[in-house]
């Protein structure tokens, strides 16, 4: 059996690199949607909502379209920045990173949501505006969502599929990702093989999962 | 000390019932006005109005030469801008931040006083590191008004700073409201359900019912001539004929005591009417309660 363990690893790096990113773009979307009142807001949630309704497919189709190079946007960031997003690691992060927002922007807004509104009100009373607010009253009182979030954005990451093939293809040590090489070892009769790639993924969002859970469980208790 | 006056009007919803809120006051100097009336009449709702926090259909709220809000001027000062002291009924402690950051985050730039000397005045010392959820709720509250002190506001805003106290708590923060007003004189608007509190703290009490000022005055103008009658009010527990008399139980704040009446005035008491009981002040019993 020839058992590659660098699919895992990618899975893993990808996962990783894009739960980090997504937290620190996902603060200043979640103070927008937290603080907005204009229709704009409205229209925002149904796109930060859109990935979880679509099948991955269709999302990683639009972007292969839009990040083509021969496409303007794919042009554009191949001339200015000499940035290829399609079957590159980094088309990856960004493919992922775009898919799991709603995992990262849904667990922070409720967990701002769930917050009492005179917490806020409070701040604003005492003199300070909403970033100060944003950043030194309400995020440190969400901690746990912080944590939801980037735990199910990771777990999420590890077992994207269909949106990774399609931006990524399939290139070994590059964007075969443990879900394709699972695939691809499926499709050519590999079944050990196969069986591996699929026990670790059970095992690691098991893991997660568990983690998920001990944390809110904890949380919960000194909260 | 500036001078504040407000006229507003806004509609309200309570509920099932609209109702119109319209409200006209002049303050000065270093009054303590309560704002007094039922739940639900619009006591918060006015001081919200002052605080920035909700906007009035129309009027106008002015602090000595500072015009907070003006509907015909199109004038709303934020908030942030308002320099007006507001300590909420639950407190709104920041969770994540000690008793020591709850103070210094309300510390404005300007402000003479330092968290230190906040702290020894509210007795807060010793808990400076505590978390706001491992202090009891007479220490939440203590920390609420010296975080609001903290910012130099021109008016204080009490709501119900005590109503979820119990009863040897609330004479002790009473104290110190009185004695924190004393050491930093402050414009007070103080939301109120009870009269012994209003006694207090309060110089001018103004009566709210259904949105609209319905009396005004000292203390003792408002809560009628204190002199001829002791009047208390509680409700109906239970109303048994005991051969001649009635035996009537009803509970007053805490207590709860049987009185005797006749026939003809016990008819109508049901189990669950609010009465008020009435003594007469000429020798009445009068103890004084050693702790």
């Amino acid at each position: 059996m020839n058992f590659d363990p660098v699919p895992l690893l990618l899975s893993v790096k990808l996962a990783a690199a894009s739960a980090v990113i997504l937290l620190v773009l996902a603060m200043p979307l979640s103070f927008w949607l937290y603080f907005t009142r204009s229709p704009a807001g409205y229209l925002a949630r149904v796109f930060v909502n859109l990935p979880l309704v679509l099948p991955p497919v269709v999302v990683g189709f639009y972007l292969l379209l839009l990040f083509n190079p021969s496409a303007p946007v794919g042009h554009f960031l191949q001339q200015v920045f000499h940035l290829r997003l399609v079957f590159t690691f980094e088309g990856l992060v960004v493919g992922s990173v775009l898919f799991n927002v709603p995992f990262m922007v849904n667990p922070v807004l409720s967990g701002l949501e769930s917050l009492p509104r005179s917490l806020c009100e409070a701040s604003f009373v005492l003199g300070k505006g909403r970033w100060t607010t944003f950043w030194r009253v309400l995020l440190p009182s969400i901690r746990p969502s912080l944590l939801t979030g980037l735990i199910l954005t990771f777990a999420h990451t590890i077992g994207e599929f269909g949106m990774v093939l399609m931006i990524g293809g399939k290139i070994p040590g590059v964007t075969r990702v443990a879900s394709i090489a699972v695939y691809d070892d499926v499709e050519s009769l590999h079944f050990a093989a196969a069986h591996l790639y699929s026990a670790v993924l059970v095992i690691v969002s098991f893991a997660v999962l568990f983690l998920l859970i001990l944390v809110n469980k904890r949380f919960a208790r000194t909260w | 000390m500036a001078a504040f006056s407000m006229t507003v009007r806004k509609r309200l919803t309570a509920g099932d019932t609209a109702f119109e809120l319209d409200f006209c006051i002049d303050a000065g100097g270093m009054d303590c006005v309560a704002l007094f009336g039922h739940s639900g009449a619009g006591k918060t709702t006015l001081l919200r109005m002052i605080a920035g926090l909700t906007v009035p259909d129309e009027g106008r709220i002015a602090l000595g030469d500072r015009v907070l809000f003006d509907s015909a001027a199109r004038i709303n000062v934020p908030p942030q801008h308002r320099r007006v002291g507001l300590v909420f009924q639950e407190y709104a402690l920041f969770p994540r931040m000690t008793v020591e950051q709850n103070v210094r985050y309300g510390l404005a730039r300007d402000a003479g006083g330092s968290v230190d000397s906040l702290l020894e005045t509210f007795g807060l010392a010793p808990l400076r590191r505590r978390l706001p959820a491992m202090l009891s709720g007479g220490q939440q509250q203590r920390v609420a008004l010296a975080r609001t002190l903290a910012a130099n506001p021109s008016v204080l805003l009490l709501d119900e700073p005590l109503s979820a106290l119990d009863p040897v708590m609330r004479t002790s923060l009473q104290e110190a409201l009185c004695s924190a007003r004393r050491a930093m004189p402050v414009l007070t608007f103080l939301v109120s359900h009870d009269c012994g509190e209003i006694f207090r703290l309060a110089t001018r009490v103004v009566r709210i019912a259904d949105g609209s000022i319905t009396a005004s005055g000292t203390p003792q103008e408002v809560f009628a001539a204190p002199g001829d009658r002791m009047r208390v009010s509680g409700q109906v527990l239970d109303n048994r004929k005991h051969g001649a008399i009635n035996v009537v139980t009803i509970a007053v704040g805490e207590e709860i005591s049987r009185i005797a009446l006749s026939p003809d005035e016990a008819e109508g008491l049901a189990v669950g009417d609010l009465v008020s009981v009435s003594v007469k002040a000429f020798n009445p019993d009068v103890r004084k309660i050693v702790k």
